[in-house]
């Protein structure tokens, strides 16, 4: 871990140790907003916010906050910096605060985000827990955005809300419902385990 | 009339795990053996239960009085949190048993979005506390029955040539998928 490079703590994040398609964690705000690729951008920048700056904040503090009592801190200053998104969304994009409804307070109880303050943030300096909460975050937004992006094409034929399939296609109304969004993530899962395995033999 | 409606759409219809994705990280991680995957469900229920009551409690009875809605997440997940852990003490003393079978299982509920989300969505739909009662049981009897079924299909599948790539959670997806899509059948009930 230590003798990573900037640049390696940072790429970590967006394929090898992907936090959606690798290790499965947060999985139930990308099943649920996934339904058009706006909502998916909007929940990754939503995470991707209250990672960084939790991750700040705890780096900050990780030898103040004594160890019993780490996991309760942990999620004050994560659920302070959920408030604070929430209400930015709410006040300026209330179409989209509306749509994502409850799952963005649920990002105060996402693994990724406590994970990465236990795993990293805790025994790392500063600049190493930005990195690595900036590589994680851009690691899910890009996956949300991937599956939303597939969702939204073929639940409803646009994308970010622009028509772009031709006129006679008729949308796959499945995708757009709960059965879509697990039977497409499985498929990526099954897509990156593929690759993985073509890139190692 | 108003509460068995309650009561089945909580249940079936707005099933936590397969139509609103609440409490999907236990689905995915405790459901390869039917007992413990009960063991599971009924622990989440139990706290369901409580952690609803309570945090309908304090909103209706501190957060709104004194008009400080803006604390209702911090609050509720503090509030989850240690009614976790007296949970865990209470079982341990009153029944040791019951405490073993739960094990591990107890602490990770505190992280479990399917306990704040019930919370939240029963001040978004704003129940009245037999309203929010009833519907915590039926969202955690769902729960239960859901991850019960996946247990039981995962079972099953461990015998079954699944290709190399869909192995482990890929084909846990897929499942997953068609159980929703089987539960979608539901909707028209009432």
């Amino acid at each position: 871990m230590r003798n990573r490079t900037v640049i390696q703590e940072f790429i970590k994040g967006l394929w090898e140790e992907n936090p959606v398609l690798v290790s499965l964690l947060g999985l139930c705000p990308v099943l649920a907003v996934t339904v058009s690729a706006e909502n998916g951008m909007a929940m990754g920048l939503a995470a991707t916010f209250v990672l960084i700056s939790s991750s700040f904040l705890v780096s900050m503090f990780r030898k103040v906050i004594p160890g019993q009592v780490r996991i309760a801190s942990y999620i004050v200053i994560i659920a302070t910096f959920v408030t604070i998104a929430d209400r930015f969304l709410a006040a300026f994009t209330p179409d989209i605060s509306k749509s994502l409804g409850p799952f963005i307070p649920l990002i105060i109880v996402n693994c990724i985000i406590l994970g990465r303050q236990e795993a990293f943030a805790s025994k790392n300096n500063i600049g190493r827990s930005l990195l690595d909460a900036l590589g994680m975050g851009v690691g899910f937004t890009l996956t949300l955005l991937v599956l939303s992006s597939i969702r939204e094409i073929l639940g409803s034929g646009t994308w970010f809300g622009m028509e772009i399939m031709w006129p006679s296609f008729s949308p796959w109304q499945v995708m757009i419902l709960p059965p879509g969004a697990f039977l497409a993530l499985g498929c990526m899962i099954a897509g990156a385990n593929w690759i993985n395995r073509r890139r190692k033999s | 009339m108003n509460l068995i409606v309650i009561f089945i759409s909580a249940a079936l219809i707005n099933n936590f795990i397969l139509s609103q994705f609440l409490g999907i990280c236990p689905f995915v991680g405790v459901s390869k053996k039917i007992d413990s995957a009960f063991s599971m469900g009924i622990a989440v229920t139990f706290v369901m239960v409580i952690s609803a009551m309570v945090t309908w409690l304090i909103y209706h009875l501190i957060l709104v009085p004194f008009n400080l809605q803006i604390l209702e997440y911090v609050a509720f997940i503090l509030v989850i949190a240690s009614l976790v852990q007296l949970v865990e003490m209470f079982i341990r003393k009153v029944s040791k048993p019951l405490y073993d079978a739960l094990g591990i299982f107890l602490p990770l509920i505190t992280t479990n979005c399917a306990i704040l989300g019930l919370a939240l969505n029963a001040v978004l739909n704003e129940y009245n506390f037999s309203e929010t009662l009833i519907y915590s049981v039926g969202a955690g009897l769902g729960f239960t029955m859901a991850l019960v079924i996946m247990a039981g299909i995962r079972e099953e599948l461990e015998l079954a040539p699944v290709p190399r790539s869909f192995q482990g959670a890929a084909i846990t997806m897929i499942v997953a998928g068609s159980l929703a899509l089987a539960f979608m059948g539901f909707a028209g009930l009432i």
